[in-house]
């Protein structure tokens, strides 16, 4: 790729690698300081003389404290609650709305896709007020409900599946319809088929939103049992054992490590699936 | 085929189609139903009754409210707290921008430059934006922090002494900044990297041919405008986020200071959730949801002059 000398060449490439280990070293950095702390007994931290790797190893008593003074598992657990009961309800909700405004005709088509757009451009959380009054007026606040119902419809989702729907062509539908298949079958047994990466790259986005969400469960939620972990972490904290830093990085790494490993496992296919539908 | 024949199989045709269409209205409205309910129940619904709250006394707890028309406005616009909270957004929007957009840039051209370590520092770049802020905000709470941090410890190494970054007025919504860039970079990166990999190689062939064909010659005649459309979406992506600022302010700073890191969103949860004032919660988000909007409009309008390319 670069002209010139050969000399030059291997300084583009020496250059190359220099910048992007410092990035590289921002980017990470927190990370390792974190799983150093929470590795390290309480007077390693506060050592004038900063090692890495602990001397004395501390991990287990840190990863225990951190275990036992708040419900970790409890918290992954009700995230993965959520998340899941959030996408399966937007699914449902998005994918027979897209299969409408991508390939059926139909009156008021127009004016319900640009309801759609105007959605998209409003911040969720505006809509804050509004939601929490509903849910008080229900009964629902500080239930699993609260932090679900919310979430139920998602503009991004219907926006992002109809383009991906338009972009099979109308003849396989024809067919499908010659042969005796009805609507929701051809939705079925052809449209999420076909359109399998988008709506994988649609469940990353919004599990990894409402995963790492804090802003509304801070508001919908008040007790520990049901906290997701973004909030459950920040109980931790402001709990008296989440005082001592060895047991408060532990508990950020139990907390930040699923999505984190989940990510490392599928990383390729990921990266290149939300860049694509990001842009569509 | 005769004229007849022709005729009654148009005839046929036709109301074949006639019957389908209105079959196919009726599916299409069953199957947008849902959603047509939740769009007006969860988005347009609300934003109508903010409005509304907007222009009422209404405090959660009490039964009764008022009318009062813009008042809430006019507190709003008459507090100290909300401009210092609207001018550090701006403020933190400026530093994030363009150092998540840049950063982000350079990163991409040069993961991009060689097959080298490409799928590793892809990775390693990405890793920030999957990760839970507020847990991550914790951590770059104890690299922070004035004795024991790592920011602080490396400065003394090399003989500068570093200052208390989250608790002094000067450097908070610094600090807050950075960790936004921290958090977004990665983001930006991937989204640049497929933009990268979007540019035809005919156009460095033909840059080539006229005579543009070092490193930078490429960059300025060829890359760099190609990637007019996604810097475009980077840059109001980023924006975007920038004004929803709220979790590493939340969980570090609780817009302190002195308000030296308060920020919009902060602010209404505050007013709106910890001091129950509802009404002026309202103005506040509605004052909050047109400057969003108006963002993301200008700024389309702005840079479409000069994306032209896709």
């Amino acid at each position: 790729m670069i002209a010139g000398f050969p000399g030059r060449r291997f300084a583009g490439r020496v250059a190359r690698h220099a910048i992007l280990i410092l990035t590289v070293a921002f980017a990470l950095l927190p990370f390792l300081w974190m799983v150093s702390l929470s590795l390290k007994p309480p007077e390693e931290i506060f050592q004038v003389d900063f090692r890495l790797w602990p001397t004395a190893f501390h991990g287990v008593e840190n990863y225990h404290v951190a275990l036992t003074a708040a419900p970790m598992f409890r918290f992954l657990l009700n995230g993965l609650l959520v998340c899941a009961a959030i996408f399966a309800l937007q699914l449902l909700v998005c994918i027979p709305c897209a299969y409408a405004l991508a390939k059926l005709r139909f009156r008021g088509r127009d004016t319900l896709f640009s309801a759609v757009l105007v959605g998209l451009l409003l911040p969720p959380q505006a809509l804050a007020i509004p939601h929490f009054l509903m849910l008080n007026v229900f009964g629902l606040l500080d239930t699993y409900a609260a932090l679900i119902l919310p979430w139920a419809i998602s503009t991004f989702g219907i926006f992002l599946l109809r383009q991906f729907f338009r972009s099979i062509p109308d003849e396989i539908i024809h067919a499908a319809r010659l042969d005796g298949l009805g609507e929701f079958e051809i939705i079925w047994r052809i449209m999420i088929p076909m359109t399998a990466p988008a709506l994988t790259a649609f469940g990353i986005f919004s599990i990894v939103a409402h995963w790492n969400d804090l802003f509304w469960p801070l508001i919908a939620v008040r007790r520990e049992e049901i906290s997701t972990p973004a909030l459950g972490i920040l109980l931790f904290r402001d709990d008296e054992a989440g005082q001592f830093f060895g047991p408060l990085m532990a508990g950020a790494v139990i907390i930040v490590a699923p999505l984190l490993v989940a990510f490392l496992i599928a990383q390729r296919r990921l990266i290149d699936g939300l860049a694509v539908t990001t842009m569509r | 085929m005769t004229a007849l024949d022709q005729n009654r199989a148009r005839r046929a045709d036709a109301k074949a189609s006639f019957a389908t269409r209105s079959r196919e209205q009726g599916l299409a409205w069953l199957a947008v139903s849902p959603a047509l309910l939740l769009l007006i129940g969860l988005l347009f619904g609300p934003v109508a009754a903010v409005v509304l709250f907007s222009l009422t006394d209404w405090q959660l707890g009490s039964f009764n409210f008022h009318f009062i028309g813009i008042a809430n406005f006019k507190t709003l616009f008459t507090d100290p707290t909300f401009w210092k909270a609207l001018s550090n957004t701006l403020i933190y929007a400026a530093i994030v921008v363009p150092g998540t957009v840049l950063l982000g840039l350079v990163v991409a051209l040069l993961i991009e430059a060689s097959p080298n370590l490409r799928g590793f520092y892809r990775a390693a770049h990405f890793l920030p934006v999957m990760s839970t802020m507020s847990a991550m905000a914790i951590v770059w709470g104890t690299m922070l922090h004035p004795t024991i941090g790592l920011v602080n410890r490396a400065l003394g190494a090399v003989g500068i002494s570093g200052v208390n970054w989250l608790r002094d007025e000067r450097t908070a919504l610094l600090a807050l900044a950075v960790i936004g860039i921290w958090q977004g970079f990665g983001f930006a990166m991937v989204l640049f990297i497929s933009g990268l990999k979007a540019v035809p190689q005919q156009l460095y062939d033909a840059a080539a041919v006229d005579g543009a064909d070092g490193v930078l010659d490429r960059l300025r005649f060829v890359t760099l405008p190609m990637l007019g459309p996604v810097t475009m979406f980077v840059v109001i992506l980023t924006a975007t986020r920038a004004f929803e600022v709220f979790d590493s302010v939340r969980v570090l700073t609780q817009g302190g200071p002195n308000y030296a890191s308060e920020v919009l969103l902060h602010r209404f949860y505050t007013e709106s959730f910890d001091f129950l004032r509802m009404g002026y919660g309202a103005a506040l988000t509605v004052v909050y949801l047109a400057i969003v909007v108006l963002l993301t409009l200008t700024q389309a309008r702005l840079l479409e002059g000069r994306v032209h390319y896709s």
